[in-house]
């Protein structure tokens, strides 16, 4: 009995959860352009979605900015981690509590710092502040996910490759690199699913005419909402879950580095 | 040993990186927040925070806050206790579908709800077809607390599971074997081992549900502001960078100290997940 009550319990939280994503995949199929009525079965909203230059646009933009940022930000965290690893304490945990801050603080107070040093430094809104935005906000997951990797690995390897006559660069690709590379893979990829998501940051430091997805939205929500975003809303959520698979397939440093998730 | 300080010189860029568009920007807040337009320092946009329109917001952020993180708290308790008491194999597994949703754009599962929140939307077709009163929760308060809840539960529920499924069994059979009933095995051994994965989660849901402003445009119906929003219009809006930082100032104040109670009770990191 009670095992049929905790059942019914999680399923009524499951229920909860996932109900605006059926809504959306549900309403992405419907004829009608109604929220409220079903008007039958189309793709016709997936067919316009893929005709629509604008929108295709937005899409290209945002998988762009998310790109772009995750690899950046691995290459500066990952490189960040590893020479941490050999700091001192002291150093070591000033510069965690500084990675710690954008993870920490309010998107909607790091969005605004944001806006402010492009605003005072003449920055021209646009892709470009966008982007040294979300690299921002991307090295702290990059670091943390490479970390415990680093920490794992065994420092007589990359010595072993050096007294064997390798340069550092050589020992780095040969050796380190191949050891820490799940974690440098998980991190890329939590980076880039942070970097879709976001709109907080991006509505701040975004200029006009330069829209991601999330921003795009926004816009939408106070215009009235295309049917179309539906369908692309549909097909972010079954690309999102081929991500989300990858991620929990792969095998990590930590399983619980794999909870790295903070996302408002 | 000369290896090492040439890896040193590798966290270079990364420290530039962070005083560049970390420590810097922060400054900016600090600095546009107290001063004026002229650039001479002042108080007034903190201390602006006393004025009625600005207090009701933040008041009211503060309640809708506090409101979402308790109900929160009570959904996602049971929860956890019933999902670390599945042992499957695959209790990694179980986790990721409840936080899966989490993943999802933000934005896009606010906007479903409001589709089936709205007057003539998918929930009130249901219950006036099944002939049950309707209910009208949209662009109230009520809608904003809702959205909360359904953005930040994963918050919630994934540090207390942490923390739950790490309980010793043998402790929970200890109690029993001294004789305690399954209530207070729960109140007085349970509850106080998961207080750090409580102090988490609460932090966890308060304060993006605080410093919110695109649940409540989306379900408030841009009607009702809290702080997030009054902030948000400063920047985007009335182009007030003084007053907006300032706002910002008060709004990392009670940031800072959910930060620190966290921090002092959750020394071990045990409820962490971040």
């Amino acid at each position: 009995m009670t095992k049929i009550l905790k059942r019914i319990y999680a399923g009524l939280i499951l229920l909860f959860l996932y109900a605006p994503m059926f809504t959306l995949i549900v309403l992405s199929f419907n004829a009608s352009k109604s929220r409220a009525k079903w008007g039958g079965f189309t793709l016709n909203w997936y067919h316009k979605l893929f005709h629509d230059r604008a929108m295709m646009q937005v899409v290209l933009t945002t998988l762009m900015i998310a790109l772009i940022s995750s690899v950046v930000a691995c290459i500066i965290g990952t490189v960040a981690a590893l020479a941490m690893d050999k700091m001192n304490a002291i150093t070591r945990n000033t510069l965690m509590g500084v990675t710690n801050i954008p993870m920490l603080n309010a998107d909607i107070v790091t969005g605004i710092s944001l806006m402010l040093l492009f605003l005072f430094f003449r920055f021209k809104f646009g892709f470009t502040t966008i982007l040294l935005s979300h690299i921002t906000f991307n090295i702290p997951y990059v670091i943390l996910s490479v970390m415990p990797r680093i920490k794992k690995m065994n420092p007589s390897n990359y010595e072993a490759a050096l007294d064997l006559g390798a340069t550092p660069i050589y020992a780095f690709f040969k050796v380190v690199l191949p050891d820490i590379w799940p974690g440098v893979l998980s991190g890329f990829l939590m980076a880039f699913t942070m970097s879709l998501d976001d709109f907080i940051i991006t509505h701040f430091t975004k200029g006009a005419g330069v829209d991601t997805l999330s921003t795009k939205i926004y816009a939408q929500v106070k215009k009235g909402i295309s049917p179309e975003m539906y369908a692309l809303s549909t097909l972010i959520f079954i690309s999102v879950l081929v991500l989300l698979i990858l991620i929990n397939t792969l095998p990590s440093g930590n399983k619980k580095d794999e909870k790295v998730v903070k996302k408002a | 040993m000369k290896s090492n300080k040439f890896i040193k010189l590798l966290s270079a860029p990364y420290i530039i990186w962070a005083i560049a568009f970390i420590i810097i920007p922060l400054i900016m807040v600090f600095y546009y927040g107290l001063t004026d337009k002229t650039g001479a320092f002042t108080i007034a946009n903190v201390t602006s925070i006393a004025k009625p329109e600005h207090f009701k917001s933040l008041y009211l952020a503060l309640l809708l806050a506090l409101i979402s993180t308790v109900i929160c708290m009570l959904l996602a308790y049971p929860l956890a206790l019933i999902l670390s008491g599945m042992k499957t194999k695959n209790d990694h597994l179980i986790v990721f579908i409840f936080i899966l949703p989490m993943w999802m754009n933000f934005l896009l599962r606010t906007m479903a709800w409001q589709t089936l929140l709205e007057n003539d939307g998918v929930i009130n077709n249901i219950l006036s077809f099944l002939h049950l009163p309707t209910l009208h929760i949209i662009n109230t308060p009520a809608a904003i607390v809702f959205g909360m809840i359904y953005n930040f539960l994963p918050f919630m529920i994934l540090p207390l599971y942490n923390v739950i499924s790490k309980i010793d069994v043998n402790v929970l059979n200890a109690a029993r074997d001294l004789g305690a009933n399954p209530a207070q095995t729960l109140f007085r051994v349970i509850l106080p081992l998961s207080v750090p994965g409580i102090i988490s989660g609460i932090t966890m849901v308060f304060v993006p549900s605080l410093t919110t402003f695109v649940v409540s445009e989306m379900l408030g119906g841009s009607k009702i502001l809290l702080i997030g929003n009054v902030i948000e219009q400063e920047f985007t809006q009335n182009s007030n960078w003084n007053l907006g930082s300032g706002l910002s100032i008060v709004l990392m104040i009670f940031i800072i100290i959910s930060m620190v109670i966290t921090t002092v009770y959750d020394k071990e990191g045990e409820g962490n997940a971040l």
